[in-house]
């Protein structure tokens, strides 16, 4: 029925789009054929990455701990924290009261002194109430103290739009952090990359902001021996290729991994062979991997989910004009978030949000294959 | 050579305000160095909150003393010396001055050892030069060049002093009493026996996240120590104005308090002793330092706006922590009026030698720009202003 009307319509006018954006949300992530499956197929969930990662830090190293908000005796808000507390007790696995700015500011205090604290927050809404401590008391100790103030602390949890949790609780902070040098800013999107990347957050030596998703916690992905491995992780600043392809290069992170996956399925039935990146490291961004990859295909589309101005895709479409623009065969696309406070009501929040048909539209536009657009009012 | 220098005190013994009588022939052996302990009363009373104060009675000794005026009058001199290199420019950004808050900072390093922990805010100079500082890197420092505490990276409000755990040099009010409590929760964690004082001013007193950090710190016994440094203004605004209650030390409600003469080097080192144990046996305690500044908040300013001058020269006539420390060193005649002033001479002109060493430091190299933005750099890459131009590989 709303093919139907899509096509009485046409997908170029306003109602069009209307019509085309009431399509029911993409299927999940897990059933994409576009997944890359190694030898060992063991699927674990990012939830479980997570709290694996957690778990062998911690054995590893006693200047480890971890504290936040339910962490402990509630097995964390998200069950990420589960087991920890009864196997590493009250004074490595610490339940803090509701106050962001002072747990924060101690845990820092603790990273001065040596140790290696885990900082989470319930979602990165709330690292507000702490980002003094982030920005002025861990990201500059170093440089400020020119190397004699170190500070080996992750800030970790939920980031971005969840489900119908209205405004407040649903901002992506991943432009904001990445902003700040001495800071690093990682976002995994798979099980593998939240075990390698986390572990290697915990292992740094600087202060490291770690994005995750809670749409992705439950999501399974497969992963190798070589990941499940308690040595295992990955580099800091470097992206992983997704997806090869020659037609389009898209970049994303986190959640919109998944959906960039799913439009470049979409895309190769209708002949464009999209390149996915996964950035995973926001901060440093792995620019080389980005422009290598647009002089391969000379057409990019960045896909964020968090709002449009000063954000991430801005940051990515600059340093490809510098450093590859004679290569570029099209104006760079952008995908952000609608520019609007993330509303309630379902509908709305579908629009305020990317959807997989945005990207594909998107990498069309890249390829001079869309559809002309009407004015839109 | 002898008899003249006792004929020398003699003289000027007449002239010196002491009532104290003692045998010629002590005087013949110079400035007394003795560690032989006397006992020396407070100046005031402790007034305490929920916790029983410590004794009015202090034990010291000579060469404590003398330790204690040579260490002031250092602070003193350094931080009028500073005052002067604003003036002249060579100093630039913001300058804090603690010139009349040295008993807070000598009192405090007196009570514990360098194994305990220091954390306070920007004004920071005398607490890292406690720490045993240098002072050559410090005016280097305020002066940005690369013989500096911090390479000439941070400035005056980031000094640090890693390796006799003193931990900055802070300029957000109020942000280093939770990293002071972090620092403690450290020392807990890994058991060492040893304390964290936490300084912060009468400005800094309303701040919520420290409401926050002491919360946790009595939930988990921490070994923390918050130091209220209340001169009474924070920075135009006179106590009164910015606290419904003023009496910081009891403003930790269930935290223990207690309030302390901050002029009276004594008092001080007493009460750091007493909360030191205290902190090691039951967690954090609150000490309010009842101290004052002379200059202004800082270089720009002047500090008479909201403040009479009668109060500041009050304060200096009857109050000055050096002066009180003179007159304890001559009423028991552990040294003349004369050699005093020959140490303040030396003192002088060891400040001097330091700031025309400074200044011989150049200023750091460009390639210092890059450096320390991570611990971790090698191979991430960073850019100058006009990333054409300035482009690098961070070290």
């Amino acid at each position: 029925m709303l093919g139907v009307a899509r096509r009485r319509l046409g997908s170029g006018t306003v109602l069009g789009q209307l019509v085309q954006a009431l399509r029911p949300t993409a299927a999940p992530a897990s059933t994409t054929a576009a997944r890359n499956y190694s030898a060992a197929a063991k699927e674990i969930t990012v939830r479980e990455a997570l709290n694996s990662a957690l778990d062998e830090e911690m054995s590893a190293d006693p200047s480890v701990f971890l504290m936040g908000e339910e962490v402990g005796e509630y097995q964390g808000a998200y069950k990420i924290s589960k087991g920890l507390l009864d196997k590493y007790g009250p004074d490595r696995v610490l339940d803090t009261p509701i106050t962001e700015a002072g747990f924060t500011g101690i845990g820092v205090g603790a990273a001065y002194h040596g140790l290696r604290p885990i900082v989470e927050f319930m979602t990165f809404n709330f690292s507000m109430q702490a980002i003094d401590h982030i920005i002025n008391s861990a990201a500059k100790s170093n440089y400020m103290s020119s190397g004699q103030i170190s500070v080996p602390i992750v800030f970790r949890g939920p980031n971005g739009a969840a489900a119908g949790v209205g405004a407040q609780h649903s901002q992506c902070y991943a432009a904001w952090y990445a902003h700040v040098p001495g800071l690093k800013v990682l976002a995994p999107y798979s099980a593998e990359d939240a075990r390698g990347l986390l572990k290697a957050a915990i292992r740094d030596p600087d202060p490291v902001v770690f994005l995750e998703n809670e749409l992705l916690y439950g999501e399974s992905f497969p992963v190798s021996a070589e990941a499940l491995d308690s040595s295992f992780c990955l580099p800091i600043g470097k992206a992983k290729i997704e997806r090869q392809g020659k037609d389009v290069t898209i970049t994303a992170f986190s959640k919109m991994v998944g959906y960039a996956l799913q439009a470049a399925d979409i895309l190769a039935k209708e002949g464009i062979s999209a390149e996915v990146i996964n950035l995973r490291s926001i901060r440093p961004l792995d620019r080389a991997a980005i422009n290598a990859s647009v002089r391969k295909t000379t057409r990019l589309v960045t896909v964020e989910e968090g709002f449009p101005q000063h954000g991430v895709g801005a940051e990515i479409c600059m340093a490809v004009v510098e450093d590859s623009f004679e290569y570029l065969d099209a104006p760079v696309e952008r995908i952000a978030g609608a520019d609007v406070p993330m509303p309630y009501a379902a509908n709305l929040e579908r629009m305020a949000v990317p959807q997989v048909e945005d990207i594909v539209r998107a990498a069309k536009r890249a390829c001079y294959r869309a559809v002309p657009m009407a004015a839109t009012a | 050579m002898a008899a003249a220098a006792v004929l020398r005190r003699h003289l000027t013994r007449n002239s010196a305000t002491t009532s104290h009588l003692s045998p010629l022939l002590a005087r013949t052996r110079g400035v007394s160095d003795s560690t032989d302990p006397i006992t020396v009363e407070t100046s005031v009373p402790f007034k305490s909150h929920i916790v029983d104060p410590p004794s009015r009675q202090t034990t010291t000794s000579s060469h404590e003393l003398l330790t204690f005026f040579r260490d002031m009058s250092l602070m003193r001199r350094s931080e009028i010396a500073a005052d002067s290199l604003y003036k002249a420019k060579l100093i630039r950004g913001f300058c804090h001055l603690y010139d009349g808050q040295e008993a807070v900072a000598v009192g405090m390093e007196a009570a514990i050892t360098r194994a305990d922990a220091i954390i306070t805010a920007y004004r920071d100079h005398c607490a890292y030069l406690a720490r045993g500082g240098d002072l050559v890197a410090a005016f280097a420092e305020l002066m940005g060049r690369r013989d500096g505490c911090s390479r000439g990276k941070g400035g005056s409000m980031h000094f640090y002093k890693r390796d006799a755990n003193f931990f900055g040099g802070h300029g957000i009010v109020g942000a280093q009493v939770p990293l002071g409590c972090g620092i403690a929760f450290a020392q807990r964690y890994r058991k060492e026996g040893t304390v964290t004082f936490d300084l912060y001013g009468d400005g800094a007193a309303n701040q919520g996240q420290l409401f926050e950090a002491l919360n946790m710190a009595a939930l988990w016994k921490l070994p923390v120590i918050l130091v209220c440094e209340n001169n009474h203004y924070g920075m135009g605004t006179a106590e009164w104005k910015a606290s419904k209650s003023p009496a910081y030390f009891k403003r930790g409600d269930y935290v223990p308090g207690l309030k302390v003469d901050g002029m009276d080097v004594l008092a001080v080192k007493q009460a750091c002793k007493f909360a030191k144990e205290h902190a090691l046996a039951n967690g954090p305690i609150i000490l309010e330092m009842d101290t004052y500044r002379y200059h202004g908040h800082s270089m720009s300013d002047p500090g008479s706006t909201y403040r009479t001058r009668d109060e500041i020269a009050g304060i200096r006539q009857e109050r000055d922590p050096i002066e009180r420390v003179r007159k304890l060193i001559l009423a028991h005649d552990f040294a003349t009026a004369q050699e005093l002033k020959d140490m303040e001479k030396e003192l002088r002109k060891q400040v001097d030698a330091a700031i025309a060493k400074a200044k011989e430091s150049p200023m750091p190299d460009p390639s210092e720009l890059f450096t320390n933005v991570y611990v971790n750099d090698c191979g991430l890459e960073s850019f100058g202003v006009d990333r054409k131009v300035v482009r690098t590989v961070l070290p």
